[in-house]
C-alpha cells in the first residue's frame, strides 16, 4: 500500500525498536538530511511520531514535503502515518549494504535481539539468523550487567576500556551471569574487568550464531554506545570489524533507502 | 499502518464430518469407560493400535489428547502443575500438560463434549518408543495411577536402510504383546481380523497420502494447518471404516479444488515446507500469518507421519514392523535428508521452516546441522523458528513474526 504521492524528494524510516525509536529522513541523492533517536517506552505510535517530529525538525522539513515513509523493527505495525512496513532484517540489510556495497555479514545487536544477515554481492539477503528466546548477548544483557553493578549504561564503554585483566564470563543466560558477576565482585575482580568480561560475552554469542564469512559489519544501538564491542570482535575473529556511521540508525536508514527505491521503480 | 487482513481462504466443507467422528470417538470411548462393554487399551500415535482394534479394545491415544491441549491454548495452564511432582519443564510438553491436566482432574474434551468428565479409563497401556522415551515415561506414570499394566515396543532409532534384523525385532516384539492383550481383552488373538483391519489402515494411509498430495498442484487446495486438523481420523480412527469413507470424501473435495484452482492460500506466491511439530496453540494466528504474506505451508514431515505404504494384510506383523521402522523419525539424517530432498522437488518447494520445538527434540531436525547441510546440497533457503509444540513460554509470537516475515522478504526478492 503505498501513496501517490510520489514526486516529493525526501524519505523516511522509521525504527520502532524494543529499547530505542529512530527516525531517518533521507533525500534523493540518499543524504541523511535529519534523524533522531529516543526511547520506545509503552507508547509505540507515540515515541515513533516524536522522533519522526524531531528528524523533520533538524532536517527543516515538514511531514509534507515527505513523499514515502516506511516503518520497521518491532513497532513497525504500530504506526500508522507509515506508507508500508519491512522487516528490520531487510532494513539492516539495506543499510548496511549501502555503507558496504560487498558481500558482507551484518551483525546487529539491539535491546533484544540479536540478528546475523548473509547479504551477497549484489545486497541480497543468503540467509539470516535470529537469537532465540533469550537475551544472552543483547542490549538487555548489557542493561542487566549495568544495574548488577550499579554502574550507569553510558559509562560501561569508558570503564572496560581501562580494563587490565581478563575476566571471562561463562554463564549462557542473562540470570545466570547477573549471579557470576556477584560471585567475580566477591572474589575481588575489578568493576573494569567484569565489565570487559561482559562485553567478551556478547561477542562470543554473536560468533556462536553462524559462521561470520567475508568482511563483518556490526550494526545498532549497543555499538552505537560501545565502540570497545567492535574492537573484541574483531580480535574474537581476527579480522577488522566495519561500523558505519551512527550504526543505530541503519535500520531506519534502510526503511528510508527501501521507499527511495520504490519511488524510482514508479 | 495496521497489518494486513488477508482474504479469508475457503473453509474445508469435511470439516462437519470430522468434528462428527472426533466426537463419536470420544463419546464411544466415555460410553465404554462408564459401562465397562469394552475394553480400553491406550497406544502411542504410531504404536500398533491395529493389534489392539483387531483384539477388540477401543483405543485412545494421549498424544492427540495432548494437541487438544496444546489446540484450547490450556497446555501451559497444565504443565507447571506437572513439572512440580518432578516432571522437567525440558521434557515432553505433551506429557507434561496430559499429567498436568489429569493431576488437576480438567480435561478439554469436557468443555467440547457435554458428559465426558474425564479421559477414559485404560485396561491397559501400549507404547512405541517410535515418537521418544517420553511416551514411556508417559505411559508409566498413568500405569502406576490406574494399577494397570503397561508393554510396548521399544524401537530402534537412527536407521539408515532399513533392515531384515529390525523388521524381525519389532515384528517379534509386536507378536510378544498378544499373550497380555489377550489375558486382559478376552479375546483370543485372531490373524484374520488382524488382516482385516490392517487392511482397513493400509486403506485409510493411502487415501491420507492422496489428500496431502493434492497439495503438489499449483495452487495448493490444502496447507499444513488444515493438515494438523484433518489428520485426526487418521490418528484415532485408522483401521477402521469410518476413517476410510472420512477420506474418500475429503479427496474428493480436494480434487475438486484442484479442479476449479481454489487455493487453500489465496494468491499463492511462495510454497513451503514445515519441518518438525506444529505449535498448537497457535496454529490459527500463523495459518493467517502466512495468508496475509501470500505463502502456503504446503507439505510437512509432521502430517505424513501417518502415511504407511508398507501395511499388507498379507503379512500384518511383518508389515507393520517395516511400516513403523521407516517411520521418519526413526531414520538417520541422512535418509531424513534425502525424504525431505524428495518431498522440496515433489511439491515444487521455495523454501523451509524448521520448528526448533524445545520439548520434542526427536521431531526436530534443525539442531544437527541438517539446514545447513540442506541448503549448501541444494540450494534451497530456510529458516528456524524457535517454539514448542504445546509450552507457549518456550515461544515468542513478535519473534517469529519477524522471523518469518524476513524469510518471505528475502524470498521476494
Amino acid at each position: 500500500m503505498m501513496s501517490k504521492n510520489v514526486e516529493k524528494k525526501y524519505f523516511a524510516g522509521i525504527d520502532i525498536g524494543a529499547s530505542a525509536t529512530k527516525a531517518v529522513i533521507i533525500d534523493e541523492a540518499k543524504k541523511i538530511v535529519g534523524s533522531h533517536v529516543c526511547r520506545s517506552g509503552a507508547d509505540l505510535a507515540g515515541s515513533a511520531q516524536a522522533a519522526y517530529d524531531e528528524a523533520l525538525k533538524q532536517a527543516g522539513l515538514k511531514a509534507g514535503d515527505v513523499g514515502l515513509l516506511a516503518a520497521t523493527g518491532f513497532g513497525r505495525n504500530n504506526f500508522p502515518a507509515a506508507h508500508c512496513t519491512i522487516t528490520e532484517i531487510s532494513c539492516h540489510s539495506l543499510g548496511s549494504f549501502h555503507y558496504f556495497p560487498k558481500a558482507i555479514t551484518i551483525i546487529d545487536i539491539g535491546g533484544q535481539d540479536n540478528k546475523l544477515i548473509h547479504v551477497d554481492q549484489n545486497g541480497c539477503i543468503m540467509n539470516f539468523k535470529m537469537n532465540r528466546k533469550c537475551a544472552a548477548g543483547t542490549g538487555a544483557f548489557l542493561e542487566e550487567v549495568a544495574y548488577k553493578m550499579d554502574i550507569p549504561l553510558e559509562k560501561l564503554n569508558g570503564l572496560a576500556r581501562q580494563s587490565t585483566q581478563d575476566v571471562s564470563l561463562g554463564s549462557f543466560c542473562t540470570v545466570f551471569t547477573g549471579t557470576e558477576i556477584l560471585t567475580k565482585i566477591r572474589e575481588g575482580k575489578k568493576k573494569e574487568d567484569i565489565i570487559r568480561g561482559a562485553f567478551c560475552s556478547v561477542a562470543r554469542r554473536i560468533i556462536e550464531m553462524d559462521p561470520l564469512i567475508g568482511a563483518v559489519v556490526l550494526t545498532g544501538g549497543v555499538v552505537a554506545h560501545n565502540n570497545i564491542l567492535a574492537e573484541i570482535l574483531g580480535s574474537v575473529i581476527n579480522k577488522k570489524v566495519l561500523v558505519p556511521p551512527s550504526p543505530q540508525l541503519i535500520g531506519a536508514l534502510g526503511a528510508a533507502l527501501l521507499v527511495s527505491a520504490k519511488k524510482k521503480q514508479k | 499502518m495496521p497489518e494486513v487482513k488477508a482474504s479469508k481462504p475457503p473453509k474445508i466443507k469435511a470439516a462437519a464430518k470430522m468434528k462428527q467422528i472426533m466426537s463419536d470417538h470420544f463419546y464411544e470411548l466415555d460410553k465404554a469407560m462408564k459401562s465397562k462393554t469394552q475394553k480400553i487399551a491406550w497406544c502411542t500415535s504410531v504404536g500398533p493400535a491395529e493389534l489392539l482394534r483387531s483384539m477388540g479394545f477401543l483405543v485412545y491415544f494421549p498424544e492427540n489428547h495432548g494437541a487438544i491441549l496444546g489446540a484450547t491454548r490450556q497446555a501451559t495452564d497444565f504443565i507447571p502443575i506437572a513439572n512440580s511432582i518432578g516432571y522437567s519443564p525440558e521434557i515432553c510438553s505433551y506429557l507434561t500438560s496430559d499429567v498436568g491436566a489429569y493431576l488437576k482432574k480438567k480435561t478439554p474434551l469436557s468443555q467440547v463434549y457435554p458428559g465426558i468428565e474425564s479421559v477414559p479409563k485404560p485396561d491397559i497401556l501400549v507404547f512405541n518408543t517410535n515418537q521418544c522415551r517420553d511416551v514411556q515415561d508417559w505411559f508409566s506414570f498413568y500405569a502406576r495411577e490406574f494399577k494397570v499394566p503397561i508393554i510396548g515396543i521399544e524401537t530402534h532409532r537412527g536407521v539408515g536402510e532399513v533392515q531384515a534384523a529390525h523388521i524381525k525385532s519389532v515384528a517379534d516384539q509386536m507378536q510378544g504383546l498378544v499373550p497380555k492383550l489377550e489375558e486382559i481383552s478376552g479375546q483370543k488373538f485372531d490373524l484374520g481380523e488382524l488382516k482385516r483391519v490392517v487392511g482397513l489402515s493400509l486403506e485409510c494411509s493411502q487415501l491420507w497420502r492422496k489428500v496431502l498430495e493434492t497439495a503438489s498442484a499449483v495452487p495448493s487446495p490444502i496447507n499444513f494447518f488444515d493438515g494438523t486438523i484433518h489428520m485426526g481420523p487418521a490418528v484415532v480412527m485408522r483401521g477402521t471404516q469410518v476413517a476410510v469413507d472420512y477420506y474418500k470424501e475429503l479427496l474428493a473435495e480436494l480434487e475438486e479444488r484442484v479442479k476449479n484452482k481454489v487455493a487453500a492460500v489465496a494468491g499463492e506466491k511462495h510454497r513451503l515446507y514445515w519441518d518438525g511439530m506444529p505449535i498448537w496453540g497457535k496454529l490459527r494466528p500463523m495459518a493467517e500469518l502466512f495468508n496475509s504474506l501470500n505463502t502456503c505451508v504446503v507439505a510437512s514431515t509432521y502430517c505424513n507421519s501417518w502415511i504407511f505404504d508398507d501395511f499388507d494384510p498379507g503379512d500384518p506383523f511383518n508389515s507393520m514392523a517395516r511400516a513403523y521402522v521407516q517411520l521418519f523419525i526413526v531414520r538417520s539424517d541422512e535418509a531424513k535428508e534425502k525424504y525431505i530432498e524428495d518431498m522440496v522437488k515433489k511439491f515444487k518447494l521455495d523454501g523451509i521452516i524448521f520448528h526448533d520445538c524445545k520439548t520434542c527434540p526427536n521431531n526436530t531436525n534443525a539442531r544437527y546441522g541438517m539446514p545447513q547441510r540442506l541448503q549448501k546440497r541444494f540450494g534451497i533457503p530456510n529458516i528456524v523458528v524457535a517454539g514448542d509444540l504445546n509450552d507457549l513460554r518456550c515461544y515468542s509470537e513478535e519473534q517469529t513474526k519477524t522471523v518469518i516475515e524476513a524469510f518471505v522478504e528475502q524470498l521476494n526478492k
